[in-house]
């Protein structure tokens, strides 16, 4: 690899790398034997701690655990992108009736953390009108909604103006405009904001533990209560999250490349400006 | 408490996240890809997960410490990878006269990040740091799920106690954060405003 940051290594540069990287290796097979060291001293490596994920029930526990994660997560995105589609456009109405309570909503939302949100819900409606589940879908929803409102504003605003304009020209009204003309450009443009919006609601499903509602976490607590082997069941969990996260990435490249390839076309046509940017969304 | 975690948590973040920010730019390719991979890991974990790892997993293997020391830990080491990701972008913002200057004089690798790449990339990196610690704010009330007394857990324990005033509660601890979070979001500004870079 090159870089402006440093000069491309010559002979005692590639020496000093070596050494360096040589120290690294040692220094990461040091952590490795002492966490490995630790475990073995501490018993964490006897059958009776690792078996329980081989075994069939457990697996289908497990799994069980992330449908549930997964199910959540969806109807938590699909509510969310509706919920930051009506406020992200409402934060933008020429109404100040309209414009200001959008304003509030989001702004509260997003500055109230997700966990207290979701226990307030739970704990005020829980047993007679909501399950944790829905608990957990409704305040994912508000946040991650919110969230997602501020990054369709910011989309909306980096259409280029003329097209807005031309919209009108050819006697568009304004939800016309809106829906036909500006949200398919502001989705498109803040699409990798949007990914990583979903990558956070997936994360955030574990939150689900404290409220016991049904998923990965809980499906967790189960088997360490059986099992005894916290950190066993923490790094097997830590693992799932890890693979689901990065196939969601992979997939939303993928759809992300999809997309981008119909924008080159409309480059050459001299429409779409392709403006990302540096994306100002809170993670 | 939720302060004191902030801070602790915030400070190791910064710390461990510029570290890691200077390996995966760094010209020895073993030190990048040891970077990436801990911010791969860091990054796709949930916090929750995080926590239960150091809360439950450390002591199992006879690493005893505190409560805060363990949340902190978690926290810091999750934090630090968004730092790294956030500081990388900043890295990259920093126009390439600037670096190529610094290497044209004669600064070896180190010289030229700490000196003349890292500053700048620092203040292109404000506002989406400012948001790196908002969130963090905001994480503070996982800790809640261990047991750490903190303005969650307190609301937690007011709520039992009185479920005629549940929602006023709510909204008063909500304000406790909403006043953090625009302290942070406010001192961003501040700085962005004194480090403006003139160009």
């Amino acid at each position: 690899m090159t870089s402006v940051l440093f000069d491309a290594p010559g002979p005692r540069a590639r020496r000093r790398h070596k050494i360096v990287g040589v120290l690294t290796v040692i220094a990461m097979l040091a952590v490795l034997a002492a966490i490995c060291w630790k475990f073995w001293s501490e018993d964490q490596f006897t059958a009776q701690k690792w078996e329980p994920f081989v075994t069939p029930s457990i697996i289908t526990l497990l799994l069980e655990g992330l449908w549930r994660t997964v199910q959540a997560a969806v109807l938590a995105v699909a509510f969310s992108v509706v919920f930051g589609v009506v406020f992200g456009v409402g934060k933008l109405s020429n109404h100040r009736w309209l414009r200001w309570p959008c304003w509030l909503v989001v702004e509260f939302f997003r500055a109230v953390p997700l966990l207290m949100l979701i226990i307030f819900l739970w704990v005020t409606y829980s047993p007679q009108l909501i399950t944790s589940f829905m608990a957990l879908v409704i305040g994912l929803t508000l946040y991650n909604g919110s969230v997602l409102a501020e990054v369709f504003r910011a989309g909306i605003n980096a259409v280029p103006k003329g097209q807005a304009e031309a919209a009108y020209a050819i006697g568009m009204r304004k939800t016309q405009v809106m829906t036909i003309v500006l949200l398919p450009q502001a989705v498109k443009i803040m699409l990798p904001a949007i990914i990583s919006q979903c990558v956070v609601a997936l994360k955030d499903t574990s939150l689900g533990f404290v409220i016991l509602a049904p998923g990965l976490t809980s499906a967790g607590r189960l088997i360490w209560g059986t099992f005894n082997n916290r950190l066993a069941t923490a790094l097997v969990l830590a693992a799932i999250y890890i693979v689901l996260n990065l196939a969601l990435t992979w997939l939303a490249t993928k759809a992300q490349q999809r997309l981008a390839g119909e924008q080159k076309i409309s480059i050459v046509g001299g429409v779409v400006r392709a403006d990302t940017g540096e994306s100002s969304v809170p993670v | 408490m939720t302060l004191q975690l902030l801070v602790v948590s915030g400070a190791l973040a910064l710390v461990l996240g510029t570290l890691i920010a200077i390996a995966r730019v760094s010209p020895v390719p073993i030190l990048r890809r040891v970077a990436a991979t801990y911010v791969t890991f860091f990054r796709n974990t949930p916090l929750l997960v995080l926590l239960l790892i150091t809360y439950y997993g450390l002591p199992e293997i006879g690493i005893i410490w505190s409560f805060f020391t363990l949340v902190t830990l978690a926290m810091g080491t999750y934090t630090a990878s968004f730092v790294a990701e956030a500081l990388r972008s900043g890295v990259n913002s920093v126009s390439m006269g600037q670096a190529e200057a610094a290497r044209a004089i004669g600064l070896p690798f180190t010289q030229t990040m700490t000196q003349v790449v890292l500053p700048q990339s620092f203040r292109a990196v404000v506002p989406p740091l400012a948001s790196v610690f908002i969130a963090l704010a905001k994480n503070t009330s996982l800790a809640a799920a261990f047991g750490v007394l903190e303005a969650t857990f307190r609301m937690r324990g007011l709520l039992n106690d009185r479920p005629d005033e549940r929602p006023l509660i709510f909204l008063g601890i909500a304000l406790g954060y909403i006043v953090i979070v625009e302290l942070i979001s406010l001192g961003s500004q501040l700085l962005e405003r004194r480090w403006k870079v003139e160009r």
